[in-house]
């Protein structure tokens, strides 16, 4: 193992500074980008987001009380980095995952063979992958952003794949009985299908990455981790505890704003 | 060779089987086991491979409605899912006639079978098949969208289909907040909106409740006269295939056992498994006057030249009957009056001969090409309702 992160480190670390540069450059932009901008700006686009996410006045309300608690008690700066951070590793979850998993749920064999990568990714304790990505992707954002990805990605793929695989027989006849190519049959009538547990994939996928901020701050990731592991340091029970009722405040926003609709029929 | 200009569809030695196994070469060693005679349960335990259909020879004309009839597990959804290559055959032809040449639907390259499936054939299914996230509007609008047309002709050739099934009030609903038989509509438009001339209709009402089921029949026979497609429809329900079809096909075990027009199959069952089915029907509404009457060439004459038809005598030729030594006047179906002997159309239900025949007292006598043809006595009418050739076949 070790030779092989040495062999990886002498020769590929060209990509692994790339993949830093860019990667590190637009989630720290990101944060940089919100913090510009004032506060209470950004929370009434939240309030407007969740109006038009889900039309509910109470959870709008609520947004707007949880983001003036985080700014009255000056967490405000961590939030932020936090929501980048979160917005980057869940949109490359997703991009990787949606995909993978429409692959999988067409292939039952590669299903099957990426079903104990998935168990291993999501039980390996974190701490194991932690420091190879730290050799190779040094201090900083990107490597709990890896992290973050590589813990959260089974969901999507995962949800991805059993909402293909349940799309009944019926509407996939219905489709090839009206001339659909395979392409057209994937578009009209298995993503429209599968898109309340494509987007519980996504819920799970933003759940994943939140519960990984405290591992991403040890590794020098910006957020709402670094105080919750100053806390455990200096044994400050108060700041402990107040950053995080703040990433539990925003899970329970971004949970119900992003959680799918509950069906009609 | 008419009946071959005229099929529109056409199933030549049809054998669809189904690899459950998924062991190499045991579709072939089934279909020799076929042809060696063994039956589907032999081939099944040996081999793992299922007999969905074999042998199948069925000719759909121009225009009209054929049903396919069997118990579940008969093969009438397996044939029919051929016609679209849903279920492809193994062996054997599904031709589709477009006038000058024949095309086999079991062997043509994709591009032409999506090509077919897009602009000749359309299908209603059992479970309806909706899209629970699109409006009716885009429901019906569906093959259209696949056919890539734009969407402001789409709009106008839905809002016609719309019409026609009288779900104009309903585009923008989505299919959940419609009831069984309205969905099933929205189902109907789906199928007649790519305009495909062949229809076919996988048990469409089966999960509509009958009163329903009885309302969408008549719909669609309405539908049928001015559309005029030809549709090849599966049912397990021997009065709805009685009541629709021109043709029915009776299936058993992956095999066709009777085809023929509702009345071959009603009194004239081949074996004593249609004969079964056939136990089962309601006469009234599907047995019709000629299939009742007794023919007037079978009349023995009387000694001055009347035909004998029992309790009156009847002459034909001029028109006039005599009931115990009176005559008796003779009055057509629209214009009957106590007293008189009623003349009814040759199509006209066992039923409504009943009727009359209770209304009357009298029997009632059969207009066939405009000539008065055959009677209809209690004997005749007892025949038709619980009649030996409903029970035996010869």
């Amino acid at each position: 193992m070790a030779a092989v992160v040495d062999v990886i480190k002498k020769h590929g670390l060209g990509v692994f500074d790339v993949i830093t540069d860019v990667v590190g450059f637009c989630a720290d932009g990101l944060t940089m980008l919100l913090l510009d901008m004032p506060p209470l700006l950004l929370v009434a686009a939240a309030m407007a987001g969740a109006w038009y996410a889900r039309r509910s006045a109470g959870l709008v309300v609520m947004v707007a009380l949880g983001l003036l608690f985080i700014i009255n008690q000056g967490y405000w700066n961590e939030t932020m980095a936090t929501l980048s951070l979160i917005l980057f590793s869940t949109l490359f979850c997703m991009v990787i995952g949606v995909p993978l998993g429409i692959a999988c749920a067409h292939r039952p064999r590669l299903a099957h063979v990426l079903q104990p990568l998935l168990d291993l990714m999501q039980t390996l304790p974190t701490f194991v992958y932690l420091i190879p990505t730290l050799i190779l992707f040094g201090l900083g954002t990107v490597p709990g952003m890896i992290s973050t990805i590589i813990f959260a990605v089974p969901a999507p793929i995962r949800m991805t794949q059993m909402g293909i695989t349940r799309v009944p027989r019926s509407l996939i006849e219905a489709g090839e009985a009206f001339g659909a190519t395979e392409r057209q049959i994937l578009w009209k009538i298995e993503l429209p299908a599968a898109m309340p547990m494509i987007q519980a994939g996504l819920t799970q996928c933003i759940m994943l990455s939140l519960s990984m901020v405290v591992i991403a701050a040890l590794v020098g990731a910006g957020g709402l981790g670094v105080p919750v592991v100053r806390a455990l340091n200096t044994v400050q029970v108060d700041v402990g505890f107040e950053s995080g009722f703040v990433i539990v405040l925003m899970a329970i926003m971004l949970d119900r704003v992003c959680r799918p609709k509950d069906q009609a029929s | 060779m008419s009946e071959e200009v005229n099929a529109a569809l056409e199933f030549r030695d049809v054998d669809i089987l189904f690899d459950r196994g998924n062991r190499r070469g045991a579709i072939e060693a089934a279909l020799a086991r076929l042809d060696a005679g063994e039956t589907r349960e032999e081939i099944g335990r040996a081999l793992k491979v299922t007999v969905g259909v074999a042998g199948a020879n069925l000719a759909v004309a121009r225009g009209e409605i054929s049903v396919l009839m069997g118990l579940s597990g008969s093969g009438k959804s397996t044939l029919l899912r051929a016609a679209n290559r849903l279920n492809r055959p193994v062996r054997g032809e599904v031709r589709i006639g477009n006038g000058l040449a024949w095309l086999d639907i079991a062997r043509c390259d994709d591009d032409t079978l999506r090509t077919l499936r897009k602009t000749r054939i359309a299908m209603v299914f059992q479970q309806f098949g909706l899209l629970p996230w699109r409006t009716v509007r885009d429901n019906v609008g569906f093959g259209l969208e696949l056919r890539g047309m734009a969407p402001a002709i789409r709009r106008d050739v839905v809002a016609e289909k719309l019409d026609l099934v009288g779900l104009s009030n309903w585009a923008d609903a989505y299919v959940h907040e419609l009831s069984g038989g309205m969905q099933q509509r929205v189902g109907l438009a789906r199928a007649f909106a790519t305009d495909a001339d062949i229809l076919l209709m996988d048990e469409p009402f089966s999960a509509l409740d009958p009163l329903i089921r009885r309302k969408l029949q008549d719909e669609l026979m309405d539908l049928q006269k001015r559309l005029k497609k030809t549709i090849l429809f599966v049912s397990h329900d021997i009065d709805e295939a009685l009541k629709i079809g021109s043709r029915i096909t009776i299936m058993r075990e992956g095999r066709i056992v009777q085809t023929g027009t509702p009345d071959d199959i009603a009194l004239r069952p081949v074996n004593a498994y249609v004969a079964e089915f056939i136990r089962h029907m309601n006469p009234l509404p599907t047995i019709v006057a000629t299939a009742v009457m007794r023919r007037f060439e079978d009349l023995p004459r009387l000694a001055d030249g009347m035909l004998d038809g029992g309790r009156i005598a009847v002459a034909p030729e001029s028109a006039t009957a005599r009931l115990a030594g009176r005559p008796l006047p003779i009055r057509p179906h629209g214009e009957w009056q106590p007293g008189a002997l009623c003349v009814v159309p040759a199509q006209l239900s066992l039923g409504e001969i009943v009727a009359l025949r209770q209304r009357s007292g009298l029997p009632v006598l059969v207009e066939v090409d405009g000539r008065l043809a055959g009677l209809c006595d209690d004997a005749d009418i007892l025949q038709a309702l619980c009649g030996e050739a409903r029970f035996r076949p010869e």
